[in-house]
């Protein structure tokens, strides 16, 4: 060997490249093993989850009517990092926008949270087809601008809206509650849509789609072994009747109020109007906000859903009840007679009536609606030594009235349901003190005045427990899901505290009332109507107008009850709609005697005079 | 005998599996990283795969050719070769087309070649040549200057070509001086060089909050300094006693320094430049009373060692263009910009990274599959090593080379002939430097230097050069034995 003495260098330099090779290794781990991080980054990076969505299920009538379906939209998205340069004009035309609209939404993508230059932004949603067929067209002049199908709600019928409901984007606080929905989702907003959600919505599918580093799609990941195709959503059948509903939504044309039908055998609602109403198809597509502002501001509160939300009081159609519970405690019997002179009178207090023959039993106080029997039974019970002290005999007579669905929800299948308003001593107490009130300080509760508060809905469940003499089922409007189980408590019979064998007589009342009494304009050929009417006081304004009724009056098929507001006496207004409801429902057209009855509600417009803000 | 079989036994088997197992699995992974989902085929002569396998072809038949040739005749042509290499890299100066900035391509119809790369093997048989005459001695100025040319001058031509990855491999060169009797402190002052350049860089302008140091950067790089100083004093004097004496006086400056700092706030920084200046005068004293030529060199290596540290950032700032600026501050983690410089070393971070243990199968890189990582079939394609094969198929590949570097060195140090020994140290330290630089980039410990990675990365003249390389060491191995018998 040359040079023995440099022969230790070699060690040297092999020893660097070793201590280079552990390095890397150490580096290695870090990078590979220690650290989890990059696995996410890269996936993030590499994998496109595009989302399939779902046809949203269809909704039919109880007689197979289709309601509502799926049309297609297209939503135009933008990638910006892969916009070229393009003629904006051209564009702008072709989408029906002028060119300040583009640069401010192009201005509001860039400026939103989630923004990324890499991934599709929405631009504009919901072209219509034709728009999208020429967009569709031209789509290779505008490079990073895609469209993407989307499904509107379309309508058969341009009624039932608060029933209905309607679906809208999805708010951030949706997203943040179920992890189902990303920004840009569709989800009902109201009425059946909202409610029924779950099953409506079906299961979205993904498509793993491999993006390289310049954004193009490459094929499908694992060739689509891991992709899932969406799952339709889940078709209803309403209970409602479509021909019903619009010949309801007909006659209460120029009127504020509401129309509650229900099958008193099921439970099943047949009709549910609010009015004044507005066509379910104003809160679609890109005219929703528009429309929905417009709707929102109007002076009388056309997206108020009435029959479950407006709360009025009872009024007269509370006396049946107040018969059924005074029997029940044994504080009557139908036999029982109470004398009226145009009125109640203890002391001071004067609770006036409409003159009529005197003294009345029961049923023909019923029959003539007299406040008189109905206050005077209230004293009896709230005053009978029975019960030891008022305010226990109140709370008796509150548990009775909740056991006929008043004061609480009644658990129907619509989202935003009021529960009414039914006091309890305690509440006397509060404004009274202990002691401090007794039957008379409170008489007007008797005929439906006062503190108690129904909705439509209660009123008309009301109606049910009559036609069914003590028993109703939780109103709802889905008859049947496809493929899923309507919840067991529609199905389950509900008893009220009063023992059936009261209900004949009341019922009796009610028939006398259409018969001979405050309601014969509700009198139909061949079919035995019971009904009752009311009047609620209203400090606002006009009183309202209120019906409740059933029919026939064995084997009921129908049970309505009628609000409208502002309209004074229940007989003028709210009986002929319910008769005429009612009729339409059983006979299935109106007798020809009754048809001036028909134009006459159907051309009344009864709405108040009120400013616009 | 024919000649062949004693080729057959005589040749490094080894050497030769390794090389054919890289080269293989260099084209698999160039498949990999270029695969196209419109061109699945991996014999698809129009996509890069296919095309690697021809140039894998020309080398099997290049490197057959190589081991049939007379060993002598390296020797006698060394010159000659490379006197061709530096005609073709100065033609290449002025005929190479503009390619993202680099005139370092030579093109020839459908294919380019890059004389670089066949410089790299040609620069160390002139260096083999040179070195290995009778009686020569890399020692003294005289002896120098040619070896200094010989790497020099091709270096030079390759930067002209704005070749600067290319052009630093030549320094791998030096390594090969180291074994032929450069002194050690040479290679040692390199290291302290890169050392104060990364202290200064990265903490010259960091200032710690609350204690009263100054640049975080200089005093570290003092302290450097006068450690390096004692260690070069005890290497020089085998004796612990000066050292200690140094140690004392240090400790005593670093105590007053604190304690003044408890009254009145003083940089530190002054203590150090105190410490260094009185270190140097020190050690001219000594050198002169006791006519030392060791403590003369320590104090100048001081010297410098400081005036280095102060025009570093004048180096870093007015030297290297701002690419280069931004490259380095990548690796110090002085920028972090995935988008921008730094997303090269980010993207093949995440591509290695997300390979984790086992890779994710042949083929199932996505991060190498849809492009995220640039140059991922020529300078970053250990990304798809990485990704697809994970952790152990890393450190398998990474073996690999370890173990060719180290058979080569095994081979080197065989050799009878300086000019093999010579010449196979050239082959081990060009290796060493494009193994360590590219791998160092790829896992983001080094600046994105543009150089291959030997047999992996897809292109044919870097992987001919390559080829050359080592099959002339073959050939010169196989010789060694001829002259034996």
């Amino acid at each position: 060997m040359v040079n023995d003495d440099l022969q230790g260098r070699k060690t040297v330099i092999g020893g660097m490249i070793i201590f280079v090779f552990v390095i890397f290794v150490f580096q290695l781990i870090n990078l590979q093993i220690l650290n989890t991080s990059y696995k996410e980054n890269a996936d993030s990076n590499a994998f496109l989850k595009r989302i399939q969505y779902p046809a949203r299920g269809l909704i039919y009538d109880r007689t197979g009517k289709l309601l509502v379906y799926n049309k297609p939209a297209y939503d135009v998205m933008v990638v910006i990092k892969e916009v070229e340069p393009f003629d904006t004009a051209d564009f702008c035309n072709t989408v029906n926008i002028d060119k300040n609209l583009f640069v401010r939404l192009i201005k509001k993508i860039k400026a939103d949270k989630g923004y990324s230059p890499y991934t599709p932004q929405l631009l504009l949603s919901q072209l219509s087809v034709e728009e999208f067929a020429v967009l569709q067209e031209k789509l290779f002049k505008f490079p990073g601008f895609y469209i993407q199908n989307r499904t509107l709600r379309e309508y058969t019928y341009p009624c039932a809206a608060h029933a209905l409901g309607s679906i809208g984007e999805v708010s951030q606080n949706d997203i943040d509650k179920d992890n189902y929905y990303t920004q840009g989702d569709y989800a009902g907003k109201s009425g059946v849509e909202k409610f029924y959600e779950n099953d409506l919505r079906g299961d979205k599918g993904v498509e793993i789609l491999l993006r390289d580093a310049r954004g193009r799609i490459k094929g499908k990941y694992e060739k689509g072994a891991l992709d899932k195709s969406p799952v339709s959503g889940k078709n209803l059948t309403l209970s409602l009747d479509i021909d019903l509903q619009m010949y309801g939504e007909q006659l209460m044309k120029g009127k504020i109020g509401s129309v509650v039908a229900i099958e008193p055998s099921t439970g099943e609602i047949l009709a549910l109007v609010s009015s004044p109403t507005y066509s379910p198809s104003d809160l679609v597509g890109r005219q929703r906000s528009k429309n929905f502002t417009r709707l929102n501001t109007d002076p009388y509160k056309p997206l108020l859903d009435r029959p479950l939300m407006a709360r009025y009081p009872p009024g007269s159609t509370f006396k049946v009840v107040n018969s059924l519970i005074f029997q029940q405690e044994g504080i009557i019997t139908p036999e029982t007679k109470f004398p009226c002179h145009c009125g109640f009178s203890a002391g001071h207090l004067h609770v006036g009536c409409h003159c009529h023959a005197s003294p009345l039993d029961m049923r023909e106080s019923l029959q003539h609606s007299c406040n008189a029997y109905y206050c005077q039974g209230l004293r009896n019970m709230l005053d009978n030594d029975k019960y030891g002290t008022t305010e226990k005999a109140f709370n008796v007579w509150k548990k009775d009235i909740v056991s006929f669905g008043f004061g609480y929800k009644l658990g129907v299948d619509f989202p935003n349901e009021n529960r009414g308003y039914i006091p309890n001593a305690d509440v006397y107490n509060k404004i009274y003190g202990h002691g401090g009130w007794h039957a008379l300080t409170i008489i007007s509760i008797a005929i439906g005045q006062g503190e108690v508060i129904s909705t439509p809905m209660q009123t008309a469940n009301l109606a049910a427990i009559m036609a069914n003499r003590g028993y109703y089922y939780p109103p709802h409007i889905v008859k049947n899901i496809k493929g899923a189980k309507l919840d067991p408590k529609f199905t389950q019979k509900k008893f009220t505290a009063v023992d059936p064998k009261y209900f004949e007589a009341t019922v009796d009342g009610m028939e006398m009332a259409v018969l001979g009494g405050t309601a014969t304009i509700a009198k139909i050929d061949s079919i035995r109507v019971c009904g009752k009417t009311g009047t609620a006081q209203n400090p606002h304004g006009k009183d309202h107008s209120i019906f409740m009724a059933f029919a026939p009056r064995d084997k009921p098929r129908i049970a309505i009850a009628v609000f409208v507001e502002n309209a004074g006496f229940g007989a003028t207004w709210a009986g002929p709609i319910a008769s005429l409801m009612m009729e339409r429902y059983l006979k299935g057209h109106i007798s020809p005697n009754r048809k001036y009855l028909e134009d006459r509600m159907s051309n009344t417009n009864l709405m108040p005079f009120v400013t616009k803000r | 005998m024919s000649r062949n079989v004693s080729l057959a036994k005589s040749i490094d088997w080894p050497t030769i599996v390794i090389y054919l197992l890289l080269v293989l699995m260099g084209w698999i992974s160039v498949y990999g990283a270029s695969y196209d989902f419109d061109h699945p085929s991996i014999f698809d002569f129009s996509q890069r795969a296919g095309k690697q396998l021809l140039w894998i072809a020309c080398s099997f038949l290049l490197g057959a050719s190589l081991l049939m040739i007379d060993s002598r005749i390296y020797d006698v042509f060394a010159y000659f070769i490379f006197a061709g290499a530096v005609f073709l890299l100065i033609i290449t100066i002025f005929l190479a087309p503009d390619i993202k900035g680099s005139r370092s391509w030579l093109v020839f119809g459908p294919v380019s070649i890059q004389p670089a790369e066949l410089g790299k093997f040609a620069t160390g048989l002139a260096l083999a040549k040179y070195m290995s005459q009778y009686n020569y001695k890399l020692k003294g100025f005289k002896n120098y200057l040619p070896v200094l040319f010989i790497i020099l001058f091709p270096m030079l031509l390759v930067l002209l070509q704005k070749e600067t990855g290319s052009a630093l491999v030549f320094l791998a060169f030096f390594l090969m001086l180291y074994r032929e009797g450069m002194p050690g402190v040479l290679l040692y002052l390199a290291l302290c060089c890169i050392v104060l350049f990364i202290v200064i860089v990265r903490f010259g302008d960091v200032f710690l909050q609350g204690a009263n140091i100054g640049s975080l950067g200089f005093l570290v790089s003092q302290i450097f300094i006068l450690i390096t100083e004692l260690g070069f004093i005890l290497v020089f004097e085998k004796n612990t006693k000066p050292v200690l004496l140094f140690l004392k006086a240090y400790g005593i400056i670093a105590v007053i320094a604190i304690g003044l700092n408890f009254f009145i706030k003083v940089d530190y920084t002054y203590f150090g430049y105190f410490a260094i200046a009185a270190s140097i005068i020190y050690l001219f004293w000594i050198s002169i009373r006791q006519r030392r030529k060791n403590y003369t060199f320590v104090a100048i290596f001081m010297i410098f060692s400081i005036a280095y540290c102060f025009s570093a950032d004048y180096i870093f700032d007015n030297v290297l263009e701002p690419h280069q600026e931004t490259r380095i501050k990548v690796v110090l983690a002085m920028e972090d910009d995935p988008t921008g410089a730094g997303y090269n070393v980010n993207q093949s971070k995440i591509a290695i990274g997300s390979g984790q243990f086992l890779g994710k199968g042949f083929l199932n890189g996505t991060q190498t599959k849809l492009k995220y990582v640039p140059e991922q079939d020529t300078d970053f394609i250990f990304c798809t090593v990485g990704e697809e094969h994970g952790f152990w198929g890393s450190v398998l590949v990474l073996g690999l080379y370890v173990g060719l570097m180290l058979r080569l060195l095994f081979i080197a140090e065989r050799q009878r002939e300086p000019f093999g020994r010579i010449y196979g140290y050239c082959v081990t330290s060009v290796l060493f430097f494009h193994f360590a630089i590219n791998i160092g980039m790829v896992l983001g410990l080094a600046p994105v230097i543009g150089i291959p990675l030997p047999f992996f990365s897809y292109g044919g003249s870097s992987l001919w050069g390559f080829t050359i390389m080592l099959f002339i060491m073959l050939r010169l191995d196989v010789g060694r034995l001829e002259q034996m018998h």
